[in-house]
């Protein structure tokens, strides 16, 4: 590695102390993402994911939460950072867009005003000058009339609208990564194709990294370079985009493929289902946390498998590489093999 | 509004009028009266005409002609009596609501700011405290040590003895007369709203706005007064019309009394000791208009507060 990548987590592990115990909501997470790189990260709630991305962003502000590990942003530790060093890259930066854009916007203040603030607090622009970037970034994420749009309030705009206003105040200080949690979930499908278009051009035209977070596979095939699948707080398997879908590895990947309805060929049924609910983070088993829902369990399970595989393609999974794809075609029929 | 105010006049006529037992010439005419003496009442306060001509003249009395005069000293008139008290409990309650405010304002952002550290334990112990001291106590103690015990000293001795002073003959002595109520009025709802707009403010923590403020890379301050306290204006307005419609209407009763204040309350109490009809009437249509009037503000308030109430 020639330069140092522009996001590096190390063993990042989130707990709650909770009266029952403790709660590892991350557990011994890493990844890295370079310049310019869209990776997904899929998997089902409370898998982790957001508090994944609120943790880089200093953002859990529980009592009980420990954060342990190290993030590195640009070369720089951010665990433990001091809360006024960490409020200038939040907004700067490193932003983020939340995932209900019904609720993360200050109802009583006008979408203009809200873009001003952030900019405001980050360039020391004037505030003539930060309201029309404000509506030049309006534009830029395809509002009609930004001017107008800039002047109303929340409430007055669609659940789109307001998600293209959340994106635009994320991308007004040209953040260097964007953390998206499920942006496009509270949308419909026409819009979310927009929003998923806009995203990836926010690669090339302000060239930035993103973290998508979804628990939609058919977002991260469309967008993503890398793929990093979480279950129960850990990563399950990890792998460039056309890698986990042409070669999945992990039984837990294969079961939420086997969920995706396919666009072609023969219509299916029933789309599979994964048997089971995601274990309660409370009482993990001590091995592999998917091994009670998972058809190909062994006792080898028992202990926890450490994720393993040459870097560009990892799973933690017992089950042999020669194995694979005689389950695969089990799990999934020969769809994925097809394809 | 008039309809409103026409409803509880015609409740409040109905409930000292028409209620059964409650015969106000019997209670005028005293006790163990005899019925000659009764009728002779009857008549001469013109009780004896149909229910709807009495609310009927009286009204007339109150609204327009202004000539509606005391049961119990004859031939006062009413109207003029309750001007006079009203400015006398304006200035009361709006100088004590002015204090509440602000001392709520920064009490509950004080808490809120430092929630969970001693800060934050120390207000709230010290707004409960004020919730719960009685405020003819409170009043009664500041009577004691800036009147009494410690009126001589450099402190007090600017204190002027109780009684009103209008506003407008002399601003600065009205300013020194209602100083002292004014704070033994506040307390308890500097307590109160303090308290409510600390809760209210740290519940908003978990909105997401609030996040996305905080990912923006907002300072905590510019969080808490911008966005925060906009939303738990609210809440804090709508308690604050209701009071305030209250304690102008007449609810500040017990600290006039303490304070020698001739104002409202006074008279509505001094009314009801009497039964004096006429005089109840008037002082509770006017703390009506007055509790409706800060409703209709309140109204006004939610939609500068908040655009989602804003007509398009």
């Amino acid at each position: 590695m020639t330069e140092a990548p522009l996001l590096e987590i190390r063993n990042l592990r989130v707990s709650f102390r909770t009266e029952r115990g403790m709660v590892r909501a991350v557990d011994d997470l890493s990844l890295t993402i370079g310049a310019r790189e869209i990776v997904g990260i899929v998997g089902e709630s409370g898998s982790g994911k957001t508090m994944t991305v609120l943790a880089i962003l200093g953002l859990i502000r529980d009592p009980n939460a420990v954060i342990e590990g190290s993030i590195r942003f640009r070369g720089r530790e951010l665990i433990g950072l001091p809360d006024r060093e960490m409020r200038r890259l939040r907004g700067g930066a490193i932003a983020m867009i939340f995932q209900d854009p019904m609720t993360a916007l200050t109802p009583v203040h006008t979408i203009g005003r809200q873009i001003v603030e952030q900019i405001r607090e980050h360039r020391g622009l004037t505030h003539r000058a930060a309201w029309d970037r404000a509506v030049a970034l309006l534009d830029a994420v395809g509002i009609p009339r930004p001017g107008i749009v800039a002047e109303r309030y929340p409430h007055e705009l669609s659940g789109g609208m307001r998600q293209r206003a959340v994106i635009a105040m994320a991308l007004s200080c040209d953040p260097a990564l964007l953390l998206a949690d499920e942006p496009t979930t509270a949308l419909d499908v026409t819009v979310q194709a927009q929003i998923l278009d806009l995203i990836r051009r926010l690669r090339t035209e302000f060239d930035s990294s993103v973290v998508l977070i979804t628990h939609n596979l058919g977002v991260v095939a469309e967008i993503a370079d890398a793929v990093i699948v979480m279950y129960a707080g850990r990563i399950a398997e990890r792998a460039g985009t056309e890698a986990l879908f042409a070669d999945p590895w992990h039984p837990y990947t294969w079961g939420l493929l086997g969920s995706v309805p396919p666009l072609d060929g023969p219509r299916l049924m029933r789309l599979t289902s994964i048997p089971g609910l995601p274990p309660s983070l409370l009482n993990l088993p001590p091995g592999c946390p998917f091994m009670p829902r998972c058809r190909w369990r062994r006792d080898a399970c028992l202990a926890r498998p450490p994720l393993e595989g040459p870097p560009a393609h990892q799973a933690a999974c017992v089950i042999a590489p020669e194995e694979r794809p005689a389950d695969r075609v089990q799990a999934l029929g020969p769809l994925v093999a097809a394809r | 509004m008039v309809f409103v105010l026409f409803g509880i006049s015609v409740l409040v006529f109905l409930i000292f009028f028409a209620t059964p037992g409650a015969d106000p010439a019997a209670r005028i005419a005293g006790r163990n009266a005899s019925p000659e003496t009764l009728e002779q009442v009857r008549a001469s306060f013109g009780l004896d005409r149909p229910l709807p001509v009495q609310y009927a003249l009286m009204m007339q009395r109150l609204f327009i002609t202004g000539e509606l005069t005391s049961f119990v000293n004859r031939g006062e008139r009413v109207v003029p009596e309750v001007m006079e008290a009203a400015p006398v409990t304006l200035s009361l309650v709006f100088g004590g609501a002015v204090l509440w405010v602000a001392g709520s304002l920064v009490i509950g952002l004080t808490a809120a700011a430092f929630r969970n550290t001693v800060v934050d334990r120390g207000l709230m112990i010290l707004s409960l405290i004020g919730v719960s001291m009685p405020v003819f106590w409170v009043g009664e103690m500041l009577n004691l040590v800036t009147q009494n015990r410690l009126h001589d000293t450099v402190l007090f001795s600017w204190v002027p003895a109780l009684g009103y002073k209008p506003l407008l003959a002399d601003p600065w002595d009205w300013f020194k007369t209602m100083l002292v109520p004014w704070v033994s009025l506040a307390i308890l709802y500097i307590g109160l709203y303090g308290r409510v707009l600390r809760a209210s403010l740290v519940e908003a923590e978990q909105e997401d706005y609030i996040r996305t403020a905080r990912a923006k890379g907002l300072s905590e301050f510019h969080i808490l007064t911008r966005h925060a306290l906009r939303m738990s204006l609210i809440g804090f307005v709508t308690l604050f019309g209701l009071d305030f419609g209250v304690l102008v209407g007449g609810g500040a009763l017990l600290t006039e009394v303490v304070f020698g204040l001739q104002g409202v309350g006074k008279l509505t109490f001094d009314a009801l000791h009497t039964l004096d009809l006429p005089m109840i009437m008037a002082t509770v249509m006017y703390s009506s208009v007055f509790v409706v009037l800060a409703n209709t503000v309140v109204d006004l308030l939610y939609a500068v507060i908040d655009p989602r109430v804003r007509a398009r």
